[in-house]
């Protein structure tokens, strides 16, 4: 019941260490330029998601972590000839940008039903072994790891399921979960999908339909 | 026109209405939080749920279109049972704090749970609760409780020009902020606060000062700039607590500018409440009657043109009227308001007043500002001039200072050379325009060769077609609201009479200044004797030989004429403190004195004569509007225009008569809006 209780931080949290600088780096500029060519003339507002998700991005190549800070929303808005505070609102809104300091890898665990009794437990309390980290978004204190938690990422056939950044890594438990981590944490990617071998969402054990396979 | 029915009243409505509208006009009140007359419709508040025939489920009905046949219910279970349904969403999160809010007795979610709320609640979970903001010295948030209607997101961006608030986060997380902390920067943030439909914005000066059953609420006109806003005076015993405005769709809407509604505790400040009489270099109380002698002992055998009189930038039409006469009785045409040297060439009334009117702003389609920053000198009328740019494209110039308007604006010279020659392209835009305005402000007239830039700006409006039967588009916009007043009562000098700048130096030797203080007043000579008739301890009460303590526009009836030459009148939301006396009677009972009685004995004769004098002053609050009839140019030659910049007329809007430099909450909004770097330039 706690968590019904708002924390009153949805504002520009003060806590964190907003950078006093952002400037486009030159994927950034010519990939907003891109999306906004996409708009007609005076509607440049419109790529106001596109153009965060850039510099989220662009803060990841840059720092290591993926977020989006306030000089750098101020920013956009000057691309895009919109009130710093329209762009204030898009990006608190949307759940996908991070408005405070992530570490290297983007640790979200989906806690939804299906998730849930499928093993979720588990999958948390192995994020938590390894990384340390107590609460919800939180960043580990060797800066690799940011923990949040998730609603329904549309995998519940594959559950449970591990979102590192923009990859799904399905069908975990406990052991996987720390191979992923320690593989990560040494600076490796392994192949997302699922962890036991099964072949997009087919039934566990091999497809009981259609068993003439062609990958 | 569609026809619908409303409970079973067939009525006609303009096609492109909402169901709301139609209610309203069948007379049926909906309750509502986030729809708003003069915002855009946000529908989400779901308090103006009705019914519509053959509709499956209720329907919000301020944005939803009437069609033609229509048959809407909005008392039926279906109706009542949504609306409570959406009352108890609304109360989960309020916080139950009543008893200590300032919006009670006027809160619209009070009045309306009283109609559809539940006398218990259902919900055992925690209430959320949200950080207060800060939005300046004007606007005290308690955010908990506000119920997201988003009205102020919409004024601010919409109304005042200045998307800073906005809806961060969503869900249970959703708050109304600045995101970053910073004080609105509108002159029209107190009307957040009438906005607002609960307690979440408040006014941080009355904050916890009264309740509003306990108020005394008295209509008037506001006269802190030359606008001349509706407003209601609220008062409890002697103390006006509040001003609010009032709506008059002709002049302000519903909305008031920041000085007129937070000055009035310097109402109190700084009062002057007996009579001062300056002995041996130093001001000492005295009684009305030793202020009197003292004056007239003065006068005594003192030839007419050595007396002069100032009116100054607050007075009523009564009180100049009475000055005027009392100068003629004394033999003297010394007589002058314009206190900051405005050249005006009053031969004409259209030279004068703001002839296309605040209303007809919304029929103009092209705008030329000289000299002027109508956002510091008129706030309520820029928004008039944001809100016909809003509604369809109108191309604006400006010529003078740089400055953010809240509209978009071509900024096309710095200097009336600039009038003569246009840029191409803007002389263009003027002269297709069916109805083309021109603004001219103080900043242009208030200088030397003030004359010859009202000469140049009439020029360029009747070449520009601005000036024809139908449409006067040549408008003068005034910063003082006595100014159009005492043009229109001829307070000043009468033919080879002195001036202002001639009655400086020892022009006079005995200078009767109406509430003047907007001059320098160490330029008049150090041996004119000089009375003082005012109400605030300003710049005139310090230089004063004899101060006699007069009111303030709250304390007496007078009559004030606004820019656009629209007669009004304040009401006596209270009485001037001590001793201090109307000021048409002050000069009333110092005619006595002088053995030279003003031939009237109350106020009624008084406005009589007022009428007399000019029979504009009998068309009260209603404005006739003339079409340019006379072409004749007012006097001066445009090509004397010099090269100079045009200046800003208001340095600092916050401060700019003795009212509101005597108020505290004026103080502090210019410490924070206008910090005074220039202190250590000068």
């Amino acid at each position: 019941m706690a968590e019904n209780v708002g924390d009153g931080s949805t504002g520009e949290n003060p806590q964190v260490d907003q950078p006093t600088h952002f400037e486009f780096d030159e994927q950034s500029r010519v990939a907003i330029d891109a999306h906004c060519a996409k708009y007609p003339p005076g509607r440049q507002a419109s790529a106001v998601i596109a153009s965060l998700y850039e510099v989220q991005k662009q803060m990841g190549r840059q720092t290591g972590g993926a977020w989006v800070p306030r000089v750098a929303m101020d920013k956009v808005a000057e691309r895009l000839g919109m009130a710093p505070i329209r762009v204030y609102e898009v990006a608190t809104f949307y759940l996908m940008f991070n408005t405070t300091p992530m570490g290297r890898y983007h640790l979200q665990i989906c806690v939804t039903t299906p998730c849930w009794l499928r093993g979720s437990d588990q999958v948390e309390a192995a994020c938590r072994k390894v990384t340390g980290i107590k609460g919800w978004h939180e960043t580990s204190a060797d800066g690799m790891f940011t923990m949040s938690e998730v609603e329904c990422l549309g995998a519940c056939v594959n559950a449970p399921v591990l979102q590192v950044d923009d990859d799904f890594y399905e069908d975990m438990d406990g052991p996987a979960v720390e191979a992923l981590l320690a593989a990560l944490a040494r600076g490796e990617r392994p192949k997302p999908g699922s962890m036991i071998g099964r072949q997009t969402s087919a039934p566990e054990g091999g497809p009981t339909t259609l068993l003439t396979v062609t990958e | 026109m569609a026809k619908v029915t409303v409970d079973g009243r067939e009525i006609e409505v303009a096609n492109g209405s909402s169901v709301l509208q139609a209610c309203e006009a069948a007379g049926v009140e909906i309750p509502r939080f986030c729809y708003h007359d003069r915002l855009s419709v946000a529908g989400n508040c779901r308090m103006c749920l009705v019914e519509v025939e053959k509709a499956p489920k209720p329907i919000a009905s301020c944005s939803y279109p009437i069609a033609e046949g229509m048959v809407i219910k909005t008392d039926t279970p279906m109706v009542r049972n949504g609306r409570r349904g959406v009352m108890e969403f609304l109360l989960i999160n309020h916080p139950l704090d009543c008893p200590i809010c300032d919006q009670g007795g006027e809160c619209d979610l009070q009045d309306q749970a009283f109609s559809y709320g539940q006398d218990h609640s259902r919900y055992e979970e925690n209430k959320r609760a949200v950080k207060d903001k800060y939005l300046g010295p004007l606007v005290k948030t308690i955010m908990t409780r506000c119920i997201q209607c988003t009205r102020c997101i919409r004024f601010a961006t919409e109304i005042a020009g200045v998307p800073e608030l906005g809806a961060t986060a969503r869900g249970e997380n959703m708050e109304v902020t600045t995101y970053v902390e910073k004080a609105l920067t509108s002159e029209l943030s107190g009307n957040l606060i009438d906005i607002c439909p609960v307690g979440a914005l408040t006014s941080k000066p009355y904050a916890f000062v009264a309740r509003p059953w306990e108020l005394r609420k008295t209509d008037s006109i506001d006269v802190l700039d030359a606008v001349g806003s509706a407003i209601r005076v609220d008062a409890r015993g002697s103390e006006v607590l509040r001003i609010l405005p009032r709506m008059n769709d002709d002049v302000n809407e519903e909305w008031l500018g920041d000085k007129s509604r937070f000055s009035f505790d310097g109402l109190k400040r700084r009062r002057l409440d007996k009579p001062w009489v300056r002995i041996d270099g130093k001001l000492r109380p005295a009684t009305w009657l030793e202020a009197f002698d003292a004056v007239s002992t003065k006068l005594k055998g003192m030839p007419g043109d050595k007396i002069g009189a100032i009116a100054g930038d607050l007075c009523d039409a009564e009180s100049m009227l009475a000055l005027k006469d009392l100068m003629a009785g004394l033999g003297s045409a010394n007589l002058d308001c314009r206190q900051d040297g405005a050249r005006i060439d009053a031969s004409r009334r259209d030279f004068y007043v703001f002839n296309s009117s605040i209303a007809g702003i919304e029929e103009a389609d092209a705008l030329l500002i000289i000299g002027s920053n109508p956002r510091r000198e008129a706030p309520v009328l820029n928004a008039r001039i944001r809100k016909r740019q809003l509604a369809a494209p109108f191309p604006i110039g400006v010529i003078g200072a740089h400055a953010e308007l809240t509209y978009m604006a071509e900024w096309l010279g710095d200097g009336p050379s600039t009038i003569a020659s246009l840029p191409e392209a803007f002389a263009k835009v003027l002269a297709d325009a069916k109805r083309p305005m021109i603004i001219v402000g103080q900043g242009a007239l208030a200088r030397p060769d003030g004359m010859a830039v009202l000469a140049a700006a009439w020029k360029l409006a009747s070449s520009i077609g601005a000036l024809t039967a139908e449409w006067h588009g040549f408008n003068v916009l005034h910063t003082a609201a006595a100014r159009v007043g005492a043009l229109d009562l001829g307070f000043l000098p009468g033919p080879g009479a002195k001036t202002l700048d001639a009655m400086m130096g020892g022009g006079v030797d005995l200078l009767w200044l109406l509430g003047a203080d907007e001059f320098d007043t160490t330029r008049i000579g150090a041996d004119t004797f000089v009375v003082y008739q005012g109400h605030h301890g300003d710049a005139g009460a310090a230089r004063a030989d004899v101060i006699l303590p007069g009111s303030t526009y709250v304390e007496k009836p007078g009559t004030y004429v606004n820019t656009e030459g629209r007669v009004q009148r304040t009401g006596k939301a209270v009485f001037a403190p001590g001793e201090a006396r109307e000021d048409w009677a002050i000069l009333r009972a110092f005619s006595a004195a002088i053995d030279k009685p003003l031939p009237y004995d109350d106020l009624d004769a008084l406005r009589a004569r007022l009428e007399q004098v000019n029979p504009v002053f009998g068309r009260l609050g209603f404005l006739p509007r003339f079409g340019a009839n006379d072409l004749t140019a007012p006097g001066g030659d445009p090509a004397t225009v010099s090269a100079t910049a045009f200046v800003p007329a208001i340095a600092d809007y916050y401060q700019t008569n003795p009212i509101s430099r005597a108020s505290a909450v004026m103080a502090e909004c210019t410490q924070t809006y206008a910090p005074t770097p220039a202190l250590a330039a000068e």
